[in-house]
């Protein structure tokens, strides 16, 4: 049996089994892929230098010596191709799992991601489904120049028939691509180049962390103090909002700061709840600002909470400009601490604490 | 009813000069290199060679992010690089032929400029005929389809000229760019080295097919594939694919064999993956050995001259990497430059102020609070 990670309600920390250890990101999302082969024959893996290379970044280092090249497969450079085939794969049963070197990539296979991974079910009035999970890198960050550096998330949230898994730390990445192989629709797992060393507490054995349910990573539910402002965001992000929140804890301001986890479906319920503790709320994106998941957060929240509002909902973005290469500018333009803490305090600005 | 056969087809592969120097005086003949001309290509070799060697030091010294390595490939992109003409032809390029893309006017500093991580050395200098380098990798053979379509409605006598690697030619964009360049017979020549890996994937697992040339005849184009380590042939293949194009005699997919000495990039360790014996008996193919040694037989190169050589390519390497490192670092207020041709209001804005993707961080971009805000 297969545990789950976390109760139904949103809380600090998670509750982590016996047999946890630290292991970084790249290698929960190997443990993740290779427990679920190893109970499931239908599943392989293919990308881009996958197999003999071990992963471009070495997510599946190892996986070729132990389940061989018919399902560790390189694939020729073609990402239409291969998110193409997959789709023939899985509609006659098998489990594939597609790794894109980048999500930047997956663009050239635009019509296969957008156009058949999710129709495909609805067109067929449900005869086919398309149970394959895609993954790989996204994100700015690791001064890849704007066409290596995309965040795919506003675009593929967009669409009907995607699930969206976005983890922020070693633990979620685990538990979210585990419930993803399991899922009988296609679920595109957006992980960050600039994450895959970083290590956390991790359990062994086999677990999911159902869709849908945010982690609530600073503040307390508890009662005892509510916060002062909600911060909400996805992926990498977090982290940043994490940071920010630490800092502004030190002149007193308390944060909430809810991990999302998936993107859709969305755990709208948790950011209501936190909005009526907090009462001002800041949704933290490493999309561009327009149309962004972002922006769907705040359509929501003023559609289902507005009078919880004290001040109008923030958002902080990427500039609305490609993904800068040099260094300090691509710097300046991702979503970062400074930008998160000044959002915040201009949220509480004019209230009393 | 017998069966006939409708289809027949066989790819050449062209060898002027050897491993060991000699040159095919029969194939080496009519619109050839003076010697000039070759003496200058090899003394360009050495300084390319040394460009690349000191890209790939400043990589390992912190100095620069990821560079790939152009050594070994020298000849495919000076051979070529001297067909077409600087200021007529158009180049559309990957990331494996600098030394082409110096030849028609890329300044130096600009290679590595890019490869530092700023944008400004993707800024083609006017009047030179090149598209930036493509990351993503295939989407410039369709450009430069689209280029040469551009000539041939304008009726201009020019060519275009694309590189790839063995790799992309897995891409749609190869296949779609193939088919419509032969369907509308624009002048563009498909030049791709092969040199022999695509990261870690060799050729073998990339494409059943046993070459890349052949590919052409599923669209209707010319193939040929040459030693892309002879300077002669490589030269020779190209000066023909370009006249034949730009006389609306069709296009030309040549595949030169070569290989990356190299690693993919600096991020790569391609012992991993690549056998050793396999990288030395290229190294002895290594298209600068043989061109010395054809030079030296013809009384036209020296010890001397090398030392010389080798001494000037250094210090013109110093400046090179003096002026890539001497620039200014861009200022941020430069996000936001050439987002559009003119920068809307809210952008403009967004650049006065510095105050940008957190919309709630300048109360006058809210648009509440505060009467400033002034929209076109
Ligand atoms: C669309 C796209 N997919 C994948 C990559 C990652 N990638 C960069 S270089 C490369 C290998 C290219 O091999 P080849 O075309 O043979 O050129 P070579 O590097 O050998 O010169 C790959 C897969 C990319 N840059 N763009
Ligand atoms: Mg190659």
């Amino acid at each position: 049996m297969t545990a789950t990670l976390d109760p139904p309600n949103p809380t600090t920390a998670h509750h982590l089994p016996e047999g946890t250890r630290e292991i970084a990101f790249r290698e929960a999302l190997r443990e993740a892929m290779s427990q679920e082969m190893r109970r499931d024959q239908r599943i392989f893996l293919m990308g881009e230098e996958v197999a003999q290379y071990n992963g471009a970044y070495k997510v599946s280092q190892g996986m070729l010596d132990e389940f061989g090249p018919k399902r560790i497969i390189d694939s020729p450079i073609s990402e239409n191709g291969f998110a193409g085939l997959a789709v023939g794969a899985a509609m006659y049963g098998l489990r594939p799992i597609i790794e894109f070197m980048s999500w930047s990539f997956s663009l050239v296979a635009a019509d296969q991601l957008l156009n058949n991974v999710p129709k495909m079910l609805y067109m067929s009035g449900g005869q086919w489904g398309c149970p394959v999970t895609f993954r790989g890198n996204n994100g700015a960050g690791g001064q890849l120049g704007s066409t290596h550096s995309w965040t795919t998330e506003a675009i593929y949230s967009n669409i009907p028939g995607l699930k969206i898994a976005i983890p922020s730390c070693p633990a979620d990445a685990k538990g979210l691509l585990t419930t993803a192989i399991r899922d009988d629709d296609p679920v595109f797992n957006l992980e960050s180049e600039r994450m895959l060393s970083d290590k956390g507490p991790v359990p062994e054995g086999e677990y999911t962390i159902p869709f849908g349910l945010a982690a609530l990573r600073r503040g307390t539910w508890s009662g005892e103090r509510d916060s002062d402002c909600t911060l909400v965001s996805f992926g990498r992000p977090v982290n940043f909002c994490i940071e920010a929140a630490d800092e502004l804890a030190k002149d007193g301001i308390v944060c909430d700061v809810l991990d999302m986890r998936t993107i859709r479906p969305l755990d709208i319920d948790s950011i209501i709840e936190s909005l009526k503790r907090t009462n001002r709320i800041v949704v933290v994106d490493q999309c561009w600002p327009f149309a962004s998941v972002a922006s769907e957060v705040i359509t929501q929240v003023c559609e289902k909470a507005f009078d919880y509002l004290d001040h109008q909902p923030l958002r902080v973005n990427t500039d609305d400009v490609p993904t800068p290469y040099a260094k300090n500018l691509e710097a300046e333009y991702l979503p970062h601490k400074g930008k998160i803490m000044a959002a915040v305090k201009t949220t509480l600005a004019g209230a009393t604490a | 009813m017998p069966i006939r056969t409708v289809y027949k087809a066989q790819v050449d592969h062209l060898q002027i000069l050897d491993e060991d120097g000699k040159v095919d005086d029969k194939l080496w003949r009519g619109d050839i290199l003076s010697d000039e001309q070759v003496v200058f290509a090899y003394d360009f070799m050495i300084t390319c060679r040394q460009l690349d060697e000191i890209a790939f030091k400043l990589q390992r010294s912190g100095r620069m992010g990821t560079y790939p390595q152009n050594k070994g490939q020298e000849a495919a992109a000076i051979g070529s690089g001297m067909a077409a003409v600087k200021g007529r032809d158009f180049l559309c390029p990957c990331y494996r032929e600098n030394a082409a893309l110096f030849l028609h006017g890329m300044p130096m500093e600009y290679v590595l400029m890019n490869w530092m991580g700023d944008e400004r050395g993707n800024k083609i200098p006017e009047g030179v005929n090149i598209t930036p380098i493509s990351i993503p990798i295939g989407t410039q053979m369709l450009h430069a389809a689209g280029i040469a379509w551009a000539y041939k409605l304008r009726k201009e006598d020019r060519c275009v000229i694309t590189y790839f690697g063995d790799g992309a030619t897995s891409e749609g964009d190869f296949h779609e760019a193939m088919n419509f360049a032969t369907v509308q017979n624009v002048p563009c020549v498909f030049f791709c080295q092969n040199n022999q890996w695509a990261i870690s994937v060799p050729r073998e697992i990339q494409m059943n097919s046993e070459t890349v040339a052949q590919k052409a005849f599923a669209y209707g184009a010319h193939a040929i594939q040459v030693d892309g380590n002879d300077l002669f042939a490589v030269y020779k293949a190209t000066r023909e694919a370009i006249d034949r194009a730009r006389a609306g005699g069709g296009v030309t997919l040549i595949e030169a064999m070569t290989y990356r000495l190299a690693d993919h990039t600096t991020a790569d360790d391609a012992r991993r993956y690549r056998d050793e014996a396999e990288v030395a008996s290229w190294r002895g193919k290594d298209p600068m050995i043989r061109l010395r040694k054809y030079l030296e037989g013809k009384g036209l190169w020296d010890d001397a001259r090398q030392a010389a050589s080798e001494e000037k390519a250094k210090v013109l390497v110093a400046e090179v990497v003096k002026r890539a490192e001497g620039i200014e670092k861009p200022a941020v207020t430069d996000i936001f430059d050439y987002t559009f041709a003119e920068l809307d209001p809210e952008l403009e804005l967004q650049k006065a102020t510095m105050r940008t993707s957190s919309i709630g961080q300048e109360p006058s971009q809210v648009g509440l609070n505060s009467g400033e805000r002034q929209h076109a």
